[in-house]
């Protein structure tokens, strides 16, 4: 967790929150508190505490219907599970499923379930049933086949689950509560117990993910955390839990996780430090030799330990930034120069050394990056710049870095900061295109106006409907996206995937590219018809910030148009609701010629209408690349 | 630990689980006298002791207590 421990009197804490009268000011609180270390007890006091705040809409928490299906016992994980939610501003409404009865509840056409209308259906089974009966002497071949009939088995639910509930399923791998049988020996066993799960988590991960199924991997946490701190013979005993309650919050948190990735939450950069973060030392003091890095020191191993974690999440699509009181040429320098440096200069897409408040410098790195601060996370070994970040800017996240450089890693990568439910081409190429901003940068600098700029740029776009090739980045685009975002809507990679394939709707993706580079795939629009024929509604847009400021909307806008003419559709109909980081597309669909509709709220959401007969498409610098779709 | 330590320990932790500032635990107090104090709490209580305590109680113990007398003098064995 971010805070550091020590409620000192937690029911004191809980009671100040529930004094507030204001509900937003309440639930604020009581998310700060599900932010620090909870023990059993307060976990439960504080989800009584939030569960009394009811369910009326609350900006900037989403309410999100969670159904858990079981074969076990799961009511003792229900609390955990709504406070972990908390910390992701997500407010879970949960169902349980009855103990054991996951199937008739998903088929039994009056079941409680239709009426529950689940966004999520989260299949927590247990792997007895699925591995039972399989004698120790069983083939591999015979093995495979019982397990290819548990996945299968699998498909069916997972498959009904999406087409009588519109729900996003997501499966958590089998958590192996066996004992070992022959010891070491087990591994080359193909029917022990061990072998056999382990066989099945494999065949899950893959099966789900052909299946656009969620996983939530609870044998990879319980193989990091260890079986005991997962399951407890005697609960499982006394009540057929096989979730112990004290895993309750972790396994709370690592859905939060999920389904805040799910949303967009994860947080998209990692701002560094220098001096004893990055290395031992001030480097201000004993120069680029003086510092503590690499082979030879276990100290300065630890310190390129996390550069080169640093690298991998860079390699993996997360930008990386720096923050340091520093002298800027000496911190360069340290970069440039000291051999065992893991990460370089253009691994870093936005470096700030100064003397001022990190609060200011982390405001400008957000900018400079356009990103919201809430997707930063902020590493520094130093308490009192940390406490100084989480007091002026508490939505970045501040590890609580232990003392120790040697768990610096550990503690960044168990918080899971980053989580993600897809990793696409775009990731990959991530690092390149900032860096690729940067030269973009450069000929803004040198160009006389704007218009010089952008016809600098060499600027053209590839569109045409989402396609299957496209599904995984769309989606991605349409849940990370906060910014330019007309509605945020989130949807799951199902729901993008039905729009596509309904004749009715216009989807489309663009790509743009540049004399610098391709940035991918930037933009999401889904038009869906409205009640009214020969009316379509803007459902969804959605662009990538890095493409800001290129007269990208005007050229999507305007192929959009055609799109619908060519349909024969008469109207655009498009909506804007605000939200606290959607500014920047507040006054878009006026500049793009729509007018004023009906049934637009003061300082809420504003709707907007569009005559495609009248629409004038704005000359642009962006070239076309693909006939009409 | 005293009887009343743990007595007072039972009584925090009991009226934490249960929202209830208004519950007294005695040695002699059953389950069916709390309002409440249901068999899904039970094990929500039981699980709350063992971790404040750090002990663990054995499967059969945890079947079959009775009273908090009970609870409290297994909790005292254990902690030696």
């Amino acid at each position: 967790m971010d805070q550091p421990a020590g409620q000192s009197d937690f029911r004191l804490q809980l009671q100040s929150a529930l004094a507030e009268t204001e509900p937003r000011a309440r639930l604020d609180g009581l998310a700060r508190l599900a932010q620090s270390r909870l023990g059993f007890v307060e976990t439960i006091q504080l989800d009584r505490a939030l569960v009394r705040c009811g369910a009326e809409p609350i900006d900037d928490y989403a309410l999100v219907r969670l159904a858990v299906l079981s074969t076990n016992t799961i009511d003792h994980l229900l609390p955990a599970i709504r406070v972990a939610g908390l910390r992701y501003k997500l407010r879970l409404d949960v169902f349980s499923g009855s103990y054991g009865q996951y199937r008739q509840e998903l088929f039994d056409p009056a079941s409680p379930l239709l009426q529950f209308r689940p966004d999520l259906i989260l299949l927590s089974l247990n792997a007895r049933q699925a591995t039972s009966g399989v004698p120790i002497a069983a083939t591999a071949e015979e093995v495979e086949g019982v397990l290819a009939r548990a996945i299968e088995e699998l498909r069916e639910v997972w498959g009904h689950a999406r087409s009588a509930f519109k729900a996003t399923v997501i499966q958590q791998s089998y958590l192996d509560v066996s004992e070992p049988l022959f010891g070491s020996y087990d591994r080359l066993v193909p029917a022990a117990p061990s072998r056999l799960i382990a066989r099945l988590n494999d065949l899950l991960a893959h099966a789900a993910a052909r299946e656009g199924v969620l996983l939530l991997d609870l044998a990879q946490a319980s193989a990091r955390d260890g079986i005991d701190a997962w399951f407890d013979i005697a609960r499982w005993l006394q009540g057929k839990m096989e979730i112990a309650p004290q895993a309750a919050l972790r396994y709370g948190e690592l859905i939060a996780r999920l389904i805040g990735a799910q949303r967009g939450k994860s947080r998209k950069c990692l701002v560094l430090d220098l001096d004893n973060t990055l290395w031992g030392g001030v480097v201000g003091d004993v120069g680029t030799a003086g510092i503590i890095l690499g082979e030879g020191s276990a100290q300065g191993e630890a310190h390129l330990a996390l550069q080169r974690y640093a690298k991998l999440l860079k390699d993996r699509g997360v930008i990386l930034a720096v923050c340091s009181k520093n002298d800027p040429a000496l911190a360069e320098a340290a970069f440039r120069e000291h051999p065992e440096m893991l990460l370089r200069r253009p691994d870093v897409a936005a470096f700030v050394a100064n003397w001022n408040d990190k609060v200011e410098n982390l405001k400008d790195i957000a900018q400079r990056l356009n990103i919201g601060l809430d997707s930063l996370v902020f590493v520094d070994d130093n308490p009192v710049e940390r406490a100084r970040v989480r007091e002026g800017l508490p939505m970045v996240a501040v590890p609580e870095l232990p003392s120790d450089p040697a768990l610096y890693v550990r503690c960044i990568a168990d918080a899971g900061y980053f989580e993600a439910v897809s990793f696409t081409a775009d990731d990959l190429r991530r690092g390149e295109q900032y860096a690729t901003n940067a030269a973009r940068k450069a000929l803004r600098g040198e160009s006389q106006s704007v218009d010089d700029f952008l016809r600098g740029l060499a600027m053209s776009v590839t569109y045409g409907p989402i396609e299957p090739v496209d599904l995984a980045r769309a989606t991605q685009l349409i849940n990370k996206t906060n910014q330019f975002n007309t509605t945020t809507r989130r949807y799951s990679a199902d729901e993008v995937a039905r729009f596509a394939a309904a004749p009715e709707n216009i989807t489309l993706q663009f790509r743009l590219a540049d004399r610098f580079g391709d940035n991918g795939l930037v933009s999401v629009m889904i038009l869906r018809p409205a009640d009214d024929p020969g009316v379509l509604d803007v459902d969804t847009w959605v662009m990538s910030c890095r493409v800001f400021g290129r007269q990208l909307e005007n050229e999507a806008m305007s192929i959009a148009v055609e799109a619908a003419r060519g349909r024969g559709i008469r109207v655009l109909r498009a909506e804007y609701i605000p939200t606290e980081r959607n500014g920047v597309v507040s006054g878009m669909f006026k500049g793009l010629g729509f007018a004023a509709g009906p049934g637009t709220e003061p300082g809420g959401a504003s709707r907007w209408i569009l005559n495609t007969a009248e629409y004038v498409a704005p000359p642009t610098f962006i070239a076309r690349k693909a006939k009409q779709p | 630990m005293t009887d009343q330590d743990l007595l007072t320990a039972f009584t925090r932790i009991l009226r934490n689980l249960l929202g209830d500032d208004s519950i007294v635990l005695a040695l002699n107090t059953r389950r069916s006298d709390v309002d409440g104090w249901d068999s899904f709490m039970y094990v929500n209580f039981i699980v709350a002791v063992e971790l404040e305590l750090k002990i663990k109680f054995s499967v059969a113990d945890v079947e079959s207590f009775e009273t908090v007398g009970d609870i409290a003098a297994e909790a005292r064995t254990l902690l030696g």
